[in-house]
């Protein structure tokens, strides 16, 4: 699904739309920090007009255009420390050590 | 120079004497023969909490739950009448795992009119009784009414449900005065919930003592924080603004001044834009119960204004954790073995009103993972180090009180399983 015309400059990072958080965090650690900063770089301009967007609509029945943006908004966020501190996809100091999310809500 | 103050004993561990101020051993958590006895002397006869009542509102809703240190599995099921019972996971007829999916060692969960068994088709109601026997006329004598599923006690206490294989004392009892300093909160609320589950190389008190102190918090995490906050969070150190046992129980309740924070510098610019990070959304959802003026009277004891966080440690495995924004999380620690165990995490916020609130949650729920990844992979390294008993004292700090007592509680309840094994 596209994405809002509105943010049709967001379309390039369309592979990053992913509707859960073990396919987010899967492509964070697959990778590289350049494709995360291009993403960053990107969204986080508009990441505010994102959100007026989407209040448009009433939560409990978004369109699908609108909940693909949303998806890639949770992208952003999954990014965020990987850009903002730490220079690298995983956290630091956490080795082999995983923590699944099994049960996210959905909307 | 202390920032908060501390009781006038000197310290808080001090104003408990029995849990003394020397080193303590940690061979508890490496000896595979205290651990056959904690299951025995805790896990088997303490009142275990298995989850909330939302996650099975209806009539026929259930789930399992395996219980490796008490050494079964339970099904948890919301019955015709409304109550929550527990059973034992095993069919009456020669002992097959009643509900189960592929894996009979994993958890599963759903709704049903009646239990059937896999193997011949017994079947049970949602109130354990057995009501179809396949081919009944060829058994000898068999009387319906005697061959019900083997209830274990259960009990609800705010929504959290409780079981007990074998109960000596009521819940209400066994939660005390700790529990009835949180009634009141609007635990029903917050129905959003994340759930989180890992397989920890750890014993299970290791996960807990990681927890339990946040001496640790400026040091193992600074890299989470921007650079001059990190480096002015590990200046500082960390105190407690107050501590409380209610012995097997425990609280710990910490400062927290990043939900707002005061100058938004402090913090990261994905949390500028959408109000929250580690401490939750900053923006308290619309909901009674939840202004520092409502809280139930066991939050944030100290009455203190810096208040963001307290945590509750209820014996042996459960944490209810309150953040001041208005969410709260629990953790689970339940151990397969002496060196291992199953960490369960759920973050419950009041369901979003919009998209805004809801990136807010995500926020949270990010970085509540960050931290923890840290935190757990500390542990099966301390585990290491630990079982080669190059050194079995360690000394805890002030800081470290909750760890010093949860230590003692198991200790003692062992000795005295022990004592009456002996008798």
């Amino acid at each position: 699904m596209p994405l809002p015309a509105e943010f049709a400059d967001l379309e390039r990072f369309q592979d990053w739309a992913l509707p859960t958080e073990p396919e987010r965090y899967a492509k964070r650690l697959a990778s590289s920090m350049d494709e995360m900063q291009a993403l960053y770089d990107a969204a986080m301009p508009r990441l505010e007009a994102a959100l007026d967007h989407c209040d448009k609509y009433d939560f409990a029945d978004l369109p699908d255009d609108v909940r693909t943006l949303m998806h890639l908004l949770q992208s952003v966020v999954m990014v965020s420390f990987p850009v903002e501190c730490w220079s690298q996809p995983r956290v630091p100091d956490s080795g082999a050590a995983y923590l699944d999310l099994i049960a996210e809500p959905g909307f | 120079m202390p920032h908060f103050a501390k009781p006038p004993a000197g310290s808080w561990t001090e104003q408990y004497p029995d849990l003394g101020t020397a080193p303590v051993d940690y061979t508890d958590s490496i000896d595979p023969g205290f651990y056959e006895d904690e299951r025995n002397a805790i896990f088997r006869r303490t009142w275990l909490n298995v989850g909330r009542v939302e996650r099975i509102p209806r009539t026929g809703n259930y789930f399992t739950k395996e219980l490796a240190a008490a050494g079964t599995s339970l099904i948890i099921v919301r019955g015709a009448d409304k109550k929550v019972r527990a059973f034992h996971n095993v069919c009456r007829h020669r002992g097959n795992k009643l509900v189960w999916n592929d894996y009979p060692n994993e958890e599963v969960s759903g709704t049903c009119r009646q239990f059937t068994c896999k193997y011949h088709a017994w079947r049970y109601s949602l109130e354990g009784e057995l009501t179809f026997v396949q081919q009944e006329g060829e058994f000898f004598d068999l009387d319906k009414k005697d061959f019900g599923l083997k209830e274990v006690a259960c009990d609800v206490w705010e929504g959290f449900i409780f079981v007990n294989l074998d109960p000596q004392e009521t819940l209400t009892e066994y939660l005390g005065d700790m529990a009835k300093g949180l009634e009141g909160y609007p635990f029903h609320e917050m129905t959003e919930v994340y759930t989180y589950k890992a397989e920890i190389g750890s014993n299970w008190k290791l996960f807990i003592d990681a927890f339990a102190e946040f001496y640790h918090a400026p040091v193992l995490h600074q890299k989470q924080a921007t650079k001059d906050e990190a480096d002015k969070l590990l200046g500082y150190g960390f105190e407690a603004l107050h501590y409380q046992l209610f012995s097997p129980h425990s609280m710990i309740s910490s400062w927290g001044g990043m939900a707002p924070p005061k100058d938004p510098s402090m913090v990261k610019p994905i949390e500028r834009v959408l109000r929250s990070g580690l401490f939750g959304p900053w923006d308290r959802p619309d909901v009674d119960g939840l202004e520092p003026a409502q809280l139930p009277v066991g939050i944030n004891p100290a009455k203190h204004r810096a208040w963001g966080t307290d945590s509750f440690e209820f014996f042996p495995n459960f944490t209810l954790l309150f953040w001041a924004p208005g969410w709260y999380l629990t953790y689970h620690y339940w151990p397969t073995a002496v060196d291992r165990h199953i960490f369960e995490a759920n973050l419950y916020f009041v369901p979003p009103k919009n998209a805004r609130e809801r990136l807010a949650q995500e926020l949270a729920a990010v970085t509540f993972k960050e931290y923890a990844l840290q935190d757990a992979n500390t542990l099966e390294a301390t585990q290491t180090m630990i079982a080669t008993r190059t050194v079995t004292e360690f000394p805890l700090c002030d800081q470290e009180l909750l760890l010093r007592h949860l230590h003692k509680v198991v200790a003692d309840k062992v000795e005295e399983y022990r004592d009456a094994a002996a008798r």
